[in-house]
């Protein structure tokens, strides 16, 4: 049967021809993404195959698992780890409590007035990490700005203690994470027709149900993808737990910085970033589970009409 | 018969002196419109015309300056549009993506605290009525463009309220299920008995499902009556030529005389407005061709030559050029003794207008 249906195919009227077409077609834009693939396997694939390589390697130059079995048997370095997701894990908190608010509110706003708010947003954004993060250390300081108009103002009698420590690791890795959080959540947002909350105050909702029922889970998609972007960039953060943290507050990047620049020590540092890398992923694929199941629910219909 | 019987009466609306400015436009100038109980009237209009406005007003999600809107005798004009408790279907559906068919029905019975077993009676009866039994557990993406206008329907009406908005529900769909479902909708309007405004641009669809039509443009309710009195009796220029296809000849009306180029004109009522320059409708389906010399009969008379002939199946339009006046156009059936005696092309032809369908309308509709 196949090979009748075959015959009679190839003898149709250009039949051979259009097939060929078709297959160096798809060769053609192969050979397109060909520079791109290229690039990645050079600067993505390569590095992360050879950090791979010298977390297995022990100081005597030949395959070990000693780097492993060093972070799994000390302590400090559960605690380390406990600190970074621990940090993550409010950070992402707070951005969203912050955040989703703001982003609500600049939804509403009319698209001239929500550009002006998004540039708000988005201006500390383009100024240096390093400089934000002083900023904060000048701000919270014991005599810093915050602490001198509390003081002034009568509100407290000694200077709080808002720097140097977790309270302060915080306050500046949610300022500086905000954005990301907000970007995805606006657009998302805005994406959602006035008309679906409009259906739901026509058929009973006041503006909590509406709200809660309606807009809530319709924003949920854009809410997960900031909270998972501000989540796995925390985990990474160096530069403001360093500043801000005052040496109390030690993540995962800090520890791999040490290894290499106090102890020259490649495969300790590969190693802590092999199982950061691998918690990473484990995370996205958690959250990407979860996202899924609700881009299902919510996918097209928010275009709709 | 159906379980969502109006135990209740449907109530009836009234509309007193709503107004509603943008700057120095009025999207709605000062309406007073009576809706009875149970009546399914229709606002159209072109787009801006103000038709879209009216029925947001009797929604509450459109705030107007000044004026009254009671439903039966309850006063709703400064209630928000969550209490008002009245069905509406959106022009785009606004069905919520994140819930499937069945929730989206069930959800005003939720928030009026229905029990559940009663949640899951009423849906299933009320997408029965709207022939989508069975498929409560599909996603709203899952749904076509008419299922998903079923189930917007369905969910209006789910919570029995005595009213009925509906924004141009039929606009997205293709013309066969429009029309289709135009004829569904105006009997599920009589089987539930709900008080209906309908909202649309389209004028077929308007006398098609209507009780009463109401024309809107400028923010002015222009005229109000039953689809046949509209079509066959428009008081105005605008409403003449916005329903239906329509020619306009000047004539001049003198105590209730009109004279076409110094002709009088027979007419089986007199002109409804004043004096002066005024318009003669034709109508290209009211106009026939007279056999012959054109003698004989009662008719208004308009004697010109066949410039075009466009047949079209079922019907044919003849385009005449009038000896003393414009081009004008016939539609006739193509019934062969008809297509027959139409003249060749640069032909004379006398063409024929019954009395009884001869009207004068006014330019301003004043």
């Amino acid at each position: 049967m196949t090979a009748v249906t075959q015959e009679t195919m190839s003898k149709e009227l250009n039949a051979d021809g259009l097939a060929s077409d078709e297959t160096r077609e798809r060769w053609m834009v192969l050979g397109l993404c060909g520079p791109a693939l290229f690039l990645i396997g050079i600067v993505m694939v390569v590095p992360v195959a050879w950090l791979f390589w010298l977390s297995a390697v022990g100081a005597d130059g030949t395959l070990s698992m000693e780097n492993y079995e060093r972070l799994w048997q000390s302590k400090s370095y559960a605690r380390i780890f406990l600190t970074t997701f621990q940090v993550a894990f409010v950070t992402t908190g707070i951005c969203m409590l912050i955040g989703y608010p703001l982003t609500y509110m600049m939804a509403q706003l009319p698209r001239r007035a929500a550009n002006i708010a998004m540039i708000c947003v988005l201006l500390p954004f383009w100024t240096s990490l390093l400089v934000r993060t002083y900023a904060w250390l000048v701000l919270l300081q014991r005599k810093g700005l915050v602490n001198t108009w509390l003081i002034d103002a009568g509100i407290i009698d000694t200077p709080l203690r808002l720097v140097h420590n977790f309270t302060g690791n915080i306050i500046g890795m949610s300022q500086i994470m905000l954005p990301f959080l907000i970007l995805p959540l606006y657009a998302s947002m805005r994406a959602i027709d006035q008309d679906f909350v409009k259906a739901a105050a026509n058929l009973g909702a006041g503006p909590f149900n509406a709200f809660w029922r309606v807009f809530l889970p319709l924003s949920l998609p854009g809410l997960f993808a900031g909270m998972l972007l501000v989540f796995v960039l925390s985990l990474g953060f160096f530069v403001t737990p360093v500043v801000l943290g005052g040496g109390r507050i030690i993540m995962v990047a800090m520890r791999i910085e040490k290894s290499i620049s106090l102890y020259s020590n490649w495969g300790a540092a590969s190693a802590l970033a092999v199982v950061l890398l691998i918690m990473t992923l484990a995370c996205l694929a958690v959250a990407a589970k979860l996202l899924k199941l609700d881009k299902s629910q919510s996918s097209s219909g928010g275009t709709e009409g | 018969m159906s379980a969502i019987t109006n135990s209740r009466t449907a109530l009836p609306i009234t509309i007193r002196g709503v107004t509603k400015t943008y700057g120095d436009v009025y999207a709605l100038d000062d309406v007073d419109l009576d809706v009875s109980s149970g009546e399914f009237i229709t606002l159209l209009g072109p787009s801006g015309s103000g038709k879209t406005t009216l029925l947001m007003v009797l929604s509450g999600f459109n705030r107007p300056d000044c004026g009254s809107v009671m439903f039966g005798d309850k006063e709703v004009i400064r209630m928000s549009p969550h209490v008002r408790d009245v069905g509406m279907v959106f022009q785009n559906y606004a069905l919520f993506p994140h819930m499937d068919v069945n929730n989206n029905v069930a959800f005003p019975l939720k928030l009026r605290k229905v029990g559940k077993a009663e949640i899951a009676d009423r849906v299933k009866k009320a997408l029965d009525l709207v022939k989508l039994d069975g498929l409560g557990e599909r996603r709203i993406s899952q749904l076509s463009g008419g299922q998903r206008q079923r189930v917007a329907l369905a969910r209006a009406i789910v919570f029995e309220p005595q009213i009925l908005l509906m924004d141009e529900p039929l606009s997205a769909l293709d013309k066969n299920l429009r029309e289709h479902m135009q004829i569904e909708l105006r009997r599920l309007h009589e089987m539930l008995g709900m008080t209906t405004v309908y909202v649309t641009h389209d004028q077929r669809e308007a006398l098609t499902m209507s009780d009463r039509v109401v024309v809107v443009n400028h923010g002015k309710l222009i005229q109000i009556d039953e689809p046949k009195q509209l079509y066959e009796r428009p008081l105005s220029k605008f409403v003449a030529s916005f329903i239906g296809e329509s020619t306009f000849l000047p004539v001049t009306v003198d105590n209730d005389q009109a004279m076409l180029n110094g002709r009088s004109i027979k007419l089986a009522e007199a002109p409804a407005s004043k004096d002066g320059d005024q318009l003669l409708l034709l109508r290209p389906e009211k106009l026939e061709i007279l056999p012959g010399d054109g003698q004989g009969g009662d008719f208004n008379r308009f004697k010109g030559k066949v410039k075009d002939l466009v047949y079209q199946g079922e019907s044919f339009l003849l385009y005449v050029d009038l000896d003393d006046g414009p081009e004008i156009s016939l539609r006739s059936s193509t019934r062969r003794e008809i297509l027959d005696a139409v003249p060749d092309k640069g032909g004379e032809v006398t063409i024929g207008l019954h009395p009884e369908d001869t009207i004068v309308v006014s330019e301003d509709g004043s």
